[in-house]
């Protein structure tokens, strides 16, 4: 629903793009446009078990049911965080949300959503996470460790997501380099 | 295989490094046989390119023989094919790529190299080979092999009889010049400048012939690049001999160009006020870029004419002169060429016999001397125009 601001601002805009944050919470919106269809793109995402070709150090995620998925993340020193997500909100081909199950190491929160974009140009994907104050911190703290705020990782993922819903494949440039990476002389 | 790789300013080596593999379906791998040096490397070699690391493959204008191809198998091509690669990476997927922008592709900078340029631009830039990590960090072709991703989009197949030459720069240059041309909108009667008599200059001088200009004037410092422009029928200033911008006016009957190349880039050279303050605001980083060609070409064009701009800039610059841009109406058109919606109809020009592209080329090395090749088209511009790199130098001589 459009945000309407007493300063007189009325638009399709994440709280995330607020001046004035909400609330402690950590919010991190983006959104990304594919040349896919909302239907294409929805079922992909609904099967968590996908989401691990496009995001970083996930260890794995088993998808018990269709509720209750748990999600093994490779934490700092080795340390693997754990965590079980509960969706809360389902409405095929348009919307899914989910928050992670009381006592989780990481509370977070979010949803993501296809909404058809203008004649021809795709589906607008856009996500919003929220990441709870005390368990935010913490989860900033791994993720500092790990180098990826949480609105570096969402940019990536989209990224990613895009990608591979467009081309078939995750763009890599991985190759040889010279220096001391340079093959040893034999 | 043996590569040519950046280590620091003017520091670059032929080493010996892993091969390239296949990672992705789409891919094909390459046994380069002719590459290029750009005057786009040279930016590069002269660090004015941020994002780059030690070790870095440079090379972004190759051609070769496909020796292997991805499970993703390209529908057209199959070993031993000959193709030259554009210098940009491109999906042909996402939106950019489906409407001929193709060095705007969306997909084509791995997701977590993406993050420089959306930061430094505003929007992430697509991939190029070889040139730096925020354009994705890709190996280069100034090597043996070379991994081409996408490779159904952007490799272009080379018809039997024609020599790697004639075909080398369809990667880069030649479209460069075409593009630089074409964002001037040629119109019958029209008088083309452009600035900087590199290979760049080179060919957008002969496209804004074959697009239509009356007249094209061309201007730089080096006689020999000025004696190449004036064979191609272009008027020709040295800017050591001649006020630039009072030539030009008395030129074109006091209008002043329709339009205005600047085929020059972030290191116009010349001891001009705002130049000398642009460099020494570059060697203490504060503006990256050095903008006098941008500024003249501006105060140069006539009233509602085009600028054009295919010379690379990276960074920031001040004192642009945005009151002669509003105040004139001026168009101005820049960008990365999107190389893939040129090459087939820029073969079939040199098919015809239209153009030959091997015109711009000075010298050639083997690759094994690309270092050398590298100094050379750096510290003598007055002798070396375009410098071919072969792998097979027996066999090429
Ligand atoms: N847009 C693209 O896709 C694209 C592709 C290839 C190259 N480029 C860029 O095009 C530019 C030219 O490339 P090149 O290979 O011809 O390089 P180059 O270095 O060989 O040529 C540049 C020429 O400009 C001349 N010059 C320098 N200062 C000048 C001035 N003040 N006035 C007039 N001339 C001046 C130099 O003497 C030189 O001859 C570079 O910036 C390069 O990065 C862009
Ligand atoms: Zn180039
Ligand atoms: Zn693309």
């Amino acid at each position: 629903m459009p945000l309407a601001t007493p300063g007189g601002t009325k638009a399709n805009v994440s709280p995330a793009n607020l001046i004035d944050q909400p609330s402690d919470d950590t919010l991190v919106s983006r959104a990304v446009t594919i040349s896919r269809s909302p239907e294409e793109l929805y079922r992909f995402w609904r099967d968590f078990s996908n989401l691990a070709q496009i995001m970083d150090d996930i260890e794995r995620i088993e998808v018990i049911d269709p509720v209750r998925s748990h999600w093994v993340v490779k934490g700092p020193g080795g340390k693997d965080v754990e965590w079980d997500s509960l969706v809360t909100e389902d409405v095929a081909n348009r919307r899914i949300a989910w928050k992670a199950a009381e006592g989780a190491e990481i509370q977070n929160s979010g949803w993501v959503e296809f909404r058809e974009g203008p004649e021809g140009r795709g589906t607008e994907v856009h996500a919003l996470i929220a990441y709870d104050a005390p368990g935010g911190l913490f989860g900033r703290l791994i993720a500092k460790a790990l180098q990826h705020e949480p609105n570096t990782q969402a940019r990536r993922e989209l990224r990613r997501f895009k990608q591979l819903m467009e081309t078939g494949e995750v763009t890599t440039s991985e190759g040889p380099r010279g220096g001391k990476h340079a093959k040893k002389e034999s | 295989m043996r590569a040519l790789t950046w280590h620091g300013k003017h520091d670059v080596r032929v080493e010996t490094v892993d091969d390239p593999k296949i990672l992705r379906p789409r891919d094909i791998i390459i046994k380069v046989t002719s590459t290029a040096i750009c005057g786009s490397d040279l930016h590069i070699y002269d660090s004015f390119i941020p994002s780059m690391l030690p070790g870095d493959i440079l090379g972004h204008e190759f051609m070769g023989e496909v020796v292997e191809i991805g499970s993703g198998g390209s529908k057209d091509l199959k070993i031993g094919d000959r193709v030259v690669v554009p210098f940009n990476i491109a999906c042909g997927n996402c939106r950019p790529c489906t409407t001929g922008q193709f060095s705007g592709c969306d997909n084509s900078n791995p997701a977590d190299k993406a993050d420089l340029s959306e930061v430094a631009y505003g929007h992430a830039v697509s991939g190029i080979f070889g040139y730096s990590h925020m354009t994705g960090g890709y190996a280069g072709g100034q090597a043996e092999y070379v991994r081409v991703p996408y490779s159904d989009v952007g490799p272009m197949k080379v018809p039997e009889g024609l020599s790697d030459e004639q075909v080398l720069f369809l990667s880069d240059i030649f479209p460069t010049g075409w593009m630089a041309a074409e964002n001037c909108m040629i119109e019958a009667g029209d008088t083309v400048a452009v600035w900087g008599c590199g290979p760049v200059g080179q060919f957008a001088i002969r496209s804004a012939f074959l697009q239509g200009a009356a007249k094209v004037i061309a201007i730089d410092h080096h006689a020999n690049r000025l004696a190449l422009a004036a064979q191609a029928g272009a008027e020709v200033l040295n800017y050591h001999d001649v006020k630039v911008r009072e030539a030009l006016m008395e030129m074109t009957g006091g209008r002043g160009p329709d339009s205005c190349i600047d085929a020059v880039g972030m290191e116009s050279h010349g001891f001009s006020p705002d130049n000398v303050i642009d460099a020494a605001k570059a060697a203490v980083r504060l503006a990256t870029d050095r903008t006098h060609v941008l500024r003249e070409v501006i105060m140069a064009c006539r009233k509602g004419g085009h600028v054009s701009v295919p010379g690379v800039y990276g960074g920031i610059t001040d004192k642009f002169p945005v009151g002669a841009f509003m105040e004139k109406g001026i168009t101005m058109k820049t960008g990365q060429t999107h190389t893939q919606k040129y090459m087939t109809k820029l073969l079939g020009m040199v098919v015809e016999g239209k153009i030959d592209p091997t015109f711009v080329i000075s010298h050639r090395l083997p690759l094994e001397q690309a270092a050398e090749g590298y100094k050379m088209f750096k510290d003598q511009q007055d002798e070396v125009t375009k410098v071919v790199l072969k792998t097979d130098w027996k066999e090429a001589a």
